[in-house]
């Protein structure tokens, strides 16, 4: 008998008789928060993305290249990871280097150049799926086109969200969107710079992730304060 | 400051010691103020999170309803997980004991030619002693969470399940890595001190050929992994190296994705305040033919070690609800006076406390769970509404009681009746014949006001703090008649 044998046998030897009743989850999120307009989700965001440290720009379509550029050069920033193939990395890879900001992207395999994405890669550009607005999180399903480590190694890192895809609760989030018929390799949540408390209980920001994170929260133009 | 209660660090340590190291951060007047703040501190911040006192209970008895639904299904949710996550390519294990645990982590490292490996924060990997058996067959083993790195530059074990260098000063931690960390000046500027263990893990993040994580829900529906953390250690350690291997006990399942809000919601409001954590990290596969990161190959270990045990019995299976908050240890008058390495058990605190014995057998647990004042703080803050206390009652009654082999009853727990004594039993059998019978009563405390100079003075453990008892001159019926 292999120990997986034994302990399937050990636990349903045991097991009780009957099983307990299905949690109604949902039932308890319906009540849970009133209805919010997309304004107010969004100013829910906001708020509590920002008090978790991160940087929220409102921007428009039109704007918002401008506002990445401003953030890069107000840093000193001179170099973007970008995520070639995607509607905002290919607009970025067209508009910002005339301007002097080097442009590099995620086209190999991490292998054949880990040392420079650990040494050498300032700031990254990334979209976001979707976000939340009762904790202010981003939702990131990482995928070929903009890999998992462009959100987590880069010490500046910047998020272009579609300010219309903003969900009420994470329960929300994974029931619209179908998440248990089909999850990505991996998916993200996040919720400000990389931070700790573990020296004395004294927030430090910048661990081992990004030291900051700035979303740029794109509102269509007759809506952009 | 901590020398005298870590003198082994990499072992778990005999319950007869429990007293001394206990005596020893009780009369240090430093330790006891610095423990003191730190819980009031995350007490604070997690009643902040809970202003609705309604929302807090409903929450809490969904997530209570959440773990008892999933453990009453819990075989068959071993089996749909391990199903699911051998079709999305994970590799899955199975360890009843530590050492099953260890010789499977360090097959797979072996097996690939690797000798670095990189940790995320994992309570199990301490529990069944990973570093110490990496160690042991030349293999590196750095833990990457700041408080864990702490604790092992320093030799130590973590005080705390989530904050694990929660016993330590700044100044300390700068004279830590002053001296240890080549090239380093003193500074207890924290941001400073956060910077240089930056540096040196992201050398590390780089280089190590294996990343270990624990699992903090692991989702049977879809198979997926989820961890929780602030820092980025975990996706760098689930991400960056070619191999990740991720352990966890086999409580830990949830059948429905939909299970996991709730219990994330309280898991991080409850242990440090947060109402979510900076990363909420979802593993669903290894790197996938065209993806460009990610490791290559994704291993699951799933451990019994002693939960089998807890399972069996239904008051006792509700340990196993546990999400690993901390808040027990929090707001607990014992840990906050004593610490977490007073212990001597991977899990100090309440949840220490219960889990502990069907880990390691009663045998070495059973002053452990004594050590309770049965104030009920832990049962009523417990997010899963785990009836902490009267767990605590029913392992005295296991640890006390007579041995199964005396009585003849099935044995529930591993050392059943190791704190059994015969001579205490032989007495509390007199009280009971004396305080059931009027006469003997009578007969008994009328010899007992006339012999009462011949009291002993010392009386066992109740005179290490407290004067001697003896019986009043004259009994409460004496003064009574004369009343009359």
């Amino acid at each position: 008998m292999s120990a997986r044998d034994r302990i399937l046998a050990k636990l349903r030897r045991n097991a009780p008789s009957t099983t307990n009743p299905l949690p109604d989850v949902g039932a308890w999120f319906a009540g849970h928060r009133p209805v919010e307009t997309a304004a107010e989700k969004a100013a829910r965001f906001r708020h509590f993305i920002e008090l978790a440290h991160a940087e929220v720009h409102p921007v428009d379509a039109d704007s918002w290249l401008d506002t990445l550029h401003g953030i890069l050069k107000a840093r000193g920033i001179g170099k973007l990871l970008l995520a070639e193939g995607t509607a905002h990395g290919d607009a970025a890879l067209d508009a910002l280097p005339p301007r002097g900001i080097e442009c590099s992207v995620y086209d190999m395999a991490i292998e054949a150049w880990k040392t420079e994405m650990f040494t050498a890669t300032p700031a990254s550009l990334t979209g976001a799926r979707a976000a939340i607005a009762e904790t202010g999180t981003l939702i990131l399903w990482p995928d070929e086109r903009e890999p998992r480590l462009m959100s987590l190694v880069p010490p500046v890192h910047v998020v272009l969200l579609d300010a219309t895809r903003i969900y009420n609760t994470f329960f929300e989030a994974m029931s619209h969107e179908g998440w248990k018929d089909g999850l990505p390799t991996n998916a993200l949540l996040i919720s400000g710079p990389s931070k700790t408390a573990d020296i004395q209980q004294t927030l430090a920001y910048g661990a081992h992730g990004p030291k900051e994170l700035i979303v740029l929260m794109l509102t269509p133009k007759e809506d952009a304060q | 400051m901590s020398e005298q209660i870590t003198e082994h660090p990499l072992h778990f340590r005999p319950d007869e010691a429990f007293r001394a190291r206990a005596k020893a951060v009780v009369d240090s007047p430093f330790l006891r103020q610095s423990f003191r703040g730190a819980m009031d501190f995350l007490m604070s911040k997690r009643a902040a999170q809970f202003p609705d006192a309604d929302e807090l209970e409903t929450l809490r008895s969904l997530g209570e309803q959440i773990r008892q639904y999933n453990l009453s299904r819990l075989p068959d949710l071993l089996l749909q997980l391990e199903t699911r996550l051998t079709a999305n390519g994970v590799k899955v294990h199975w360890a009843e004991t530590p050492d099953d645990a260890n010789a499977i982590i360090l097959g797979i490292i072996q097996g690939h030619g690797a000798s670095k490996m990189v940790k995320g924060k994992s309570m199990v990997s301490e529990e069944i002693e990973l570093n110490h058996a990496a160690e042991a067959a030349g293999i590196e083993a750095l833990e990457s969470d700041m408080g864990e790195y702490i604790v092992q530059l320093a030799g130590e074990k973590p005080s705390h399940i989530i904050m694990p260098a929660i016993h330590k000063t700044k100044e300390e931690i700068a004279r830590l890595f002053a001296e240890k960390v080549p090239g380093v000046d003193y500074t207890d500027n924290v941001d400073a001190l956060i910077q240089i263990g930056r540096n040196v893990l992201r050398r590390k993040f780089l280089e190590a050929e294996i990343g270990l994580s624990g699992v903090n829900f692991a989702v049977a529906e879809t198979g997926t992994l989820c961890l929780v953390e602030n820092e980025g250690n975990g996706r760098m350690c689930t991400t960056a190296p070619g191999i990740h291997i991720a352990i966890t006990g086999i409580e830990k399942i949830v059948e429905k994705l939909e299970h996991v809000p709730p219990l994330y919601s309280l898991l991080t409001r409850s242990a440090t305040g947060q109402n979510i954590s900076t990363y909420f990290n979802m593993i669903s596969s290894p790197r996938k033919p065209g993806e460009k990161d990610g490791p290559e190959e994704v291993h699951l270990v799933l451990l019994d070690n002693g939960r089998s045990q807890a399972y069996a019995d239904e008051q006792l299976r509700k340990t196993l609800q546990c999400i690993r908050c901390g808040a027990c240890m929090n707001h607990c008058p014992v840990y906050t006076r004593i610490g977490g390495h007073a212990y001597g058990t991977t899990y100090p605190g309440p949840i220490g406390k219960i889990i502990s014995p069907h880990m390691l057998g009663l045998d070495g647990t059973s002053g452990l769970v004594t050590a309770s004042s049965l104030c009920g703080a832990c049962g009523e803050v417990c997010p899963v509404k785990i009836p902490i206390p009267e767990l605590l009652i029913r392992l005295r009654s296991e640890a006390f009681a007579e041995p199964p082999g005396h009585a003849g009853k099935p044995s529930a727990m591993r050392d059943q009746g190791a704190g059994y004594s015969p001579l205490q039993a032989a007495i509390w059998r007199g009280w009971a014949a004396v305080y059931s019978t009027p006469a003997l009563y009578r007969a008994v405390s009328w010899l007992g006001s006339r012999l009462r100079a011949l009291t002993p003075r010392r009386q066992g453990g109740w005179t290490s703090v407290r004067t001697p008892l003896q019986p009043a001159p004259q009994r409460l019926r004496d003064l009574m008649k004369q009343r009359h």
